[in-house]
């Protein structure tokens, strides 16, 4: 099924919103200078689909998913998020933005607000919610992260699982369609990462579309529907869990288990 | 101490080897530059009955006294915490710098005469000239930052020749060519609003740096993070943003407001009756320049302990959430 780009404005009759996938990415490249970090990558990924995104560092994993919610631009392709095409125009990149939460690396917590307000602020700025119902909603996410009584603390009195938790349900409560997660176990101690994956966990069983780029192959194992291999800029292999781990096909997908699975 | 080091070297002043060289250097100084001749140091040779001894002699009682009264001193303020030592040190300093002026011999009653006119109109003008100028300033610097970090040519052009031509003129020149110039244009200014403008233009282009350095030492996350969850880029600036550079940009901007009270005093050069042109209209009549020097002098040093305290109770409140 190739399609040229430029035919995207002749698109499909409306299908009923079912049948639209959550994110369609055909043919994307992006290059920073002359170097290329993405190399005419397709992909799909299906409403309540778990997809996992590994490969070795620098292989554009980050890159991928940060693209699906414009905070990467590209030079050729298309994304199409929820049936609304990617482009630059604010209005586009806003309403994808309304549909794709986004958890990071680093938390990103804003460390002059507290818990709370972290999770109240976009919700009263972005959807007009009311002050009371905006702090109903955010505790209400609290309380699914398992952060029950730290709602007036500062970040900087949390641990990182807790952070990372916290970060968690602030993208909740804007109560996106879809979930992209960011290596967010890679930067937390070894102690914390169970909390967190728990959490992602909890949500995948609850339906979330959730596309995450992590090394926790464990994770991939017990919760993926598929998981994705990168490798410099490109998609080397993809397949279920099952069959990515036990037998894994391309020599690169091989070497870089062997790597990580030691 | 900001970097907690917990291993406790010998401390720098009780080392033999910092103390005596130390000790030794300020008496050939003291030795050098002939301390005995100072009004100071025949007022202790006096006190020592060698007033009328050979100048090499009295040289060399003053340095040894004044050497041995500081290794005392440094000995007994070591004993001392840490919070009683720079009260002690702060106290010895201030005495020293008001021993310095009372050696001019000052005339205190004509500082009485004077120094309520000094007050009422110098102080007042100079007060209203610097918080309008900062207000002024603060606002120029914020839209200046903004501009820099725009992706829009034309403010950037704006802003970069802006800081670029008011950061490279000497302040006196810009209050001549404003309050000279714009007549020329047909814009009669009056000296006040003249020095105010001239002030504002200047720390405004000084403070635009701060404000951008500020803005941009916040990780890019942040904006990320806010743009990602749907703010608009004026929400992230104004709320995730800013708040979180105040703390970085609350310190030099305190240094800022300090150096333009005291660059206040420029603007007197075009007749505007504030501080210094005052001290040094006054002191003319009846040729006491100093007396008025030294009084404006300490009433700018005053404002600035006032400034500077101000600046503390900022930052501390900017500092609560991060060292909660």
């Amino acid at each position: 099924m190739i399609r040229k780009n430029n035919l995207s404005l002749v698109e499909s009759p409306p299908e009923p919103r079912g049948a639209v996938p959550a994110v369609k990415i055909r043919n994307l490249s992006k290059w920073y200078g002359s170097f290329q970090a993405l190399k005419a990558v397709d992909l799909t990924i299906a409403r309540g689909e778990k997809l996992v995104i590994c490969g070795p560092s620098g292989s554009g994993k980050s890159t991928l998913i940060r693209t699906i919610n414009a905070l990467e631009g590209f030079q050729e392709g298309q994304i199409v998020v929820d049936g609304i095409e990617l482009t630059r125009k604010p209005e586009a990149v806003e309403a994808v933005r309304k549909r794709v939460g986004m958890v990071f690396q680093q938390f990103n917590l804003f460390p002059h607000l507290t818990v709370l307000e972290n999770c109240t602020l976009a919700l009263r700025l972005v959807r007009g919610v009311s002050q009371k119902d905006a702090e109903e909603r955010a505790l209400h996410y609290l309380g699914k992260v398992r952060i029950p009584d730290q709602a007036h603390k500062y970040a900087s009195q949390l641990s990182g699982g807790q952070q990372q938790r916290v970060a968690i349900a602030r993208a909740l409560s804007m109560q996106p369609d879809i979930m992209l997660f960011d290596e967010p176990t890679s930067a937390l101690d070894p102690e914390m990462v169970k909390e967190v994956l728990d959490t992602m966990t909890q949500l995948a069983g609850e339906g979330m579309t959730m596309a995450v780029v992590t090394h926790e192959m464990g994770f991939a194992r017990q919760v993926a529907d598929r998981v994705v291999f990168m490798d410099r800029g490109e998609i080397v292999e993809q397949g279920p869990p099952s069959e990515f781990f036990s037998n894994p096909k391309e020599l690169r997908a091989r070497a870089f288990l062997s790597q990580i699975l030691h | 101490m900001h970097y907690a080091d917990n291993v406790d070297y010998p401390r720098l002043l009780s080392r033999p080897s910092i103390y005596i060289p130390g000790l030794a250097i300020l008496f050939g100084i003291l030795l050098y530059t002939q301390a005995g001749a100072t009004s100071l140091g025949q007022a202790l040779a006096g006190l020592f009955g060698m007033a009328e001894g050979s100048p090499f002699a009295t040289n060399l009682l003053v340095a040894l006294v004044v050497t041995a009264v500081v290794a005392i001193n440094v000995a007994v303020v070591m004993r001392l915490r840490l919070k009683h030592q720079v009260y002690v040190v702060w106290a010895e300093l201030a005495l020293l710098v008001l021993l310095f002026f009372y050696s001019f011999d000052l005339s205190f009653e004509f500082i009485r005469r004077k120094i309520g006119f000094l007050l009422t109109q110098g102080l007042v003008t100079t007060l209203y000239v610097s918080a309008v100028s900062i207000v002024i300033a603060s606002v120029l610097a914020m839209i200046g930052a903004i501009a820099k970090l725009s992706s829009n040519g034309i403010a950037l052009g704006i802003a970069n020749f802006y800081t670029s031509l008011f950061r490279g003129l000497p302040l006196l020149m810009q209050i001549y060519m404003i309050y000279l110039g714009l007549p020329q244009l047909g814009y009669v200014i009056d000296a006040v609003p003249a020095g105010i403008l001239a002030l504002s233009l200047c720390y405004g282009a000084y403070m635009t740096e701060i404000f951008r350095a500020g803005i941009e030492s916040i990780p890019r996350g942040q904006w990320e993070a806010s743009r990602a969850l749907g703010l608009k880029p004026k929400d992230t600036l104004t709320r995730i943003i800013l708040p979180q550079a105040m703390r970085i940009i609350i310190p030099p901007t305190g240094n800022q407001f300090i150096a333009m009270l005291k660059d206040s005093s420029l603007v007197s050069v075009v007749g505007v009756w504030e501080l210094m042109y005052l001290a040094r209209t006054q002191g003319q009549t009846e040729f006491r320049h100093v007396e008025m020097m030294i009084t404006a002098s300490l009433i700018y040093w005053i404002l600035s302990i006032v400034l500077e305290l101000i600046q503390g109770r900022i930052e501390r409140r900017y500092n609560r959430a991060q060292t909660r």
